[in-house]
């Protein structure tokens, strides 16, 4: 195993290996902290990132953080990286890869011809050494695009996640949030439910509500039940309508298998999605969510720092061709992390997995333990859209009263396209425009006390 | 100054005609709008619910009054702590919340239980919401406990966990000798629910069990959410199933109608 050292003024820092260097690296984390893995003082944060910066990216290549033999996304990692995408930037160091990724030259073709080849480890590690700024302006240059019934991720768009839950699943508490959001001018990402229960006969009830919507209204989006993949194949072995398959994945073996997943089970659900062939435009049928933290709480770290480990769970969701990933990132393990850690970790998530070449999306989130408000959530959402995030999260007034946490709502998805002059995806928003909900793209029409839509709550109620 | 600004003759703020929809859900549906964004009622009722799970978060579990309340059911009660020694270091730090303090570790290593094993062990910790335990967790055991009697299960001593997160349940079933061990917990205070109550059941309880050998129900608080007649039919269903299976979490779930709910839906940890 290489030993990793820097000399700091009369100080030799040394490293045992390359997990033990990134988690000294990486930027301040409660939980590392918790973990026993970061760094003791600040200096040996520095002289780690300064270790860092000189590794060859090659060297990822050689040294795994988490064993090959023992993790089944190791393996993924190293037998799906591609040596030809990796070549434009073979010789460099993580410092200098650093720079080329900022350099005028490097856009977003390049970055998109570069995602095969690029390991999570290597993109978690380039992110220690940079600055909001600078994940801000790389993750800018990279546009994912994907489609099911609308196209999410193009430039100048910005798409919202309806989270429509409700704590006893009542269909028509839940027509109403949608009724809500769609008259916001929400919903493009996915209309998307977590049960409150996941059993069977439950998801099936609440995927023929929201399909139900969807054709009536002739809406172009796709719905979600956020269930357990193994409900979900259920589901569609009873012929229930399913445009989206869910599940919440991590970046290790052991926390995939703390929530009862593993990589042939996903592949076996993405096949049985997409052979539904109930997408119009496109044919992404997965929907995954992660969090930094979730190998932690389900003690299943292999002493990697949360964020190296967020990193591979992008690894294994770029396997699938998904639709919709997000980090829930102050949700998961919110205890370890304040408005400060979380703004932080919100853009490294989203830099990693669009580097990774994922559709990111942000839960931009806190729960009422942590040390944080509304104005965090605002920097986050301002830095996340300048970003150019593919979609956040529309929860009306930005209460969960489900998963009982504070996401982002109706009115900070306006708030961010007005700011920035984003528009809704495409076909969603000539769908908007015909149904009078916004003019032009960006601004609300004036609220019609007999639009059509509201139908849709008596359609429930029935 | 000539320029003092007038009163206006009302809200600036536009009202939604789909308010009165919030009858159909607790949710913050029809708030209005200023623009595209919030009005500034909408926005000061936000503030005071956040800043009153804030303080529901820091409020501490009244331990004699739920030990002498849980003792009226004529059941031997056991009051016991976690090792994390107050609120803030419960919060700070999860690890601590899972396991018990040495000195209670002690007192139920030392503790005479019968040779045969109990079928169930009950907790009650505080979790993330004292209020929701001191709201719900009495009541609720009133409800179940008759049925569980009726049906012959062997009930251990009731333990209440101070500073208690949901894998405590692990330690002081297996402790205390049980077959299956399910805790009520304070689940984190939303909004607009400072005092829910969750409840988490796993078979053959051993520290180290993961989140996916656990069966979930949430939102135990009536009127809004699941009602303890409801919550005990679910329970009382799954243990059942569980003692019969001898398994519990992702393998337990059952195509039962409307009674299996299996594992915090998506996001994990809601009680932690």
């Amino acid at each position: 195993m290489a030993v990793y050292t820097h000399i700091v003024g009369a100080v030799t820092y040394r490293f045992e290996d390359l997990r033990t260097l990134l988690a000294k690296a990486t930027p301040a984390r409660s939980g590392d902290r918790l973990a026993g893995i970061a760094a003791a003082t600040a200096e040996e944060r520095v002289a780690a990132q300064m270790t860092l910066a000189e590794v060859p990216l090659a060297r990822f290549l050689d040294e795994a953080v988490v064993p090959y033999e023992t993790d089944e996304i190791t393996r993924l990692i190293i037998d799906t990286h591609d040596a030809a995408a990796f070549a434009p930037i073979a010789h460099l160091t993580v410092g200098d890869f650093r720079d080329w990724l900022l350099s005028y030259e490097v856009d977003g073709a390049a970055l998109t011809a570069l995602a095969p080849g690029l390991t999570p480890e290597m993109v978690a590690a380039v992110s220690k050494l940079m600055r909001i700024q600078d994940m801000v302006l790389v993750a800018r240059k990279v546009r994912v695009v994907t489609a099911f019934r609308d196209t999410l991720g193009l430039p100048g768009r910005l798409s919202c996640r309806l989270q429509p839950n409700h704590p006893t699943d009542d269909t028509r508490g839940i027509a109403a949030a949608v009724l809500d959001g769609l008259l916001y001018g929400c919903g493009d990402a996915v209309i998307g439910i977590n049960p409150a229960t996941d059993n069977l006969e439950q998801v099936t009830r609440l995927l023929l509500l929201l399909d139900e919507v969807i054709q009536t209204y002739r809406i172009p989006t796709q719905s979600c039940i956020l269930t357990h993949v193994t409900t979900s194949m259920d589901a569609m072995r009873r012929g229930a309508p399913m445009d989206l398959v869910f599940q919440s994945i991590g970046g290790t073996e052991a926390v995939n298998r703390s929530f009862g997943v593993h990589a042939a089970m996903l592949g076996e659900a993405d096949a049985m999605a997409r052979a539904l062939g109930r997408g119009t435009v496109g044919d992404n049928v997965m929907y995954f969510e992660t969090g930094q933290g979730s190998a932690l709480s389900a003690n299943a770290h292999h002493g990697v720092d949360q964020q190296t480990i967020e990193a591979r769970a992008y690894g294994l969701a770029r396997q699938y061709r998904p639709l919709l990933v997000n980090s829930v990132v102050g949700f998961i393990g919110p205890e370890y992390l304040n408005g400060r850690e979380i703004i932080r970790a919100g853009v490294e998530d989203h830099f990693c997995g669009k580097l990774l070449g994922l559709p990111m999306g942000m839960d931009v989130c806190y729960t009422n333990h942590a040390d944080a408000d509304q104005d965090d959530m605002d920097t986050l959402l301002t830095l996340l859209g300048t970003a150019g995030v593919n979609y956040i999260m529309g929860v009306p007034g930005a209460d969960d009263i489900m998963l009982n946490y504070q996401s982002t709502s109706f009115h900070d998805t306006l708030y961010l396209r007005q700011t920035l002059g984003l528009r809704p995806a495409p076909e969603f928003e000539d769908w908007l425009a015909r149904m009078g909900i916004l003019e032009d793209g960006l601004r609300l029409a004036p609220a019609n006390a007999s639009h059509p839509l509201l139908a849709l709550a008596d359609t429930a109620a029935a | 100054m000539s320029n003092v600004p007038r009163k206006p003759a009302g809200p600036v703020g536009i009202p939604d005609p789909w308010n009165i929809l919030g009858k159909f859900t607790a949710a913050r549906i029809g708030l209005g709008r200023a623009g595209g964004s919030v009005p500034t009622r909408p926005l000061l009722d936000f503030q005071l619910s956040h800043a009153r799970a804030r303080d529901a978060v820091h409020h501490t579990l009244d331990v004699q009054a739920l030990a002498v309340r849980l003792r009226e059911t004529g059941r031997e009660v056991l009051t016991l702590l976690s090792a994390a020694p107050d609120r803030s270091t419960f919060i700070a730090r999860p690890d601590l919340g899972r396991i018990l303090g040495a000195s209670s570790k002690a007192a139920l290593e030392a503790k005479a239980l019968p040779n045969e094993p109990f079928d169930v062990a009950f907790v009650v910790a505080d979790g993330l919401s004292a209020m929701a335990v001191e709201a719900h967790a009495a009541a609720f055991l009133d409800t179940i406990l008759p049925r569980l009697d009726a049906d012959g299960w062997r009930i251990a001593p009731l333990a209440i966990v101070e500073q208690g997160r949901v894998a405590v349940a692990d330690e002081v079933g297996a402790l205390l000798h049980a077959k299956l061990s399910v805790i009520l917990i304070g689940e984190r205070p939303g909004l607009s629910s400072p005092d829910s109550l969750g409840l988490y059941l796993t078979w053959d309880p051993l520290p180290g069990r993961s989140n996916a050998e656990r069966n979930c129900i949430s939102n135990i608080r009536p009127p809004e959410g699941l009602s303890y007649a409801l919550a005990a039919h679910k329970l009382h269903f799954l243990m059942t199933e569980s003692r019969r299976r001898k398994l519990s979490g992702v393998d337990l779930k059952e195509d039962a109608p409307a009674l299996a709910s299996t594992g915090a839906p998506d996001r994990l940890e809601q009680a932690g």
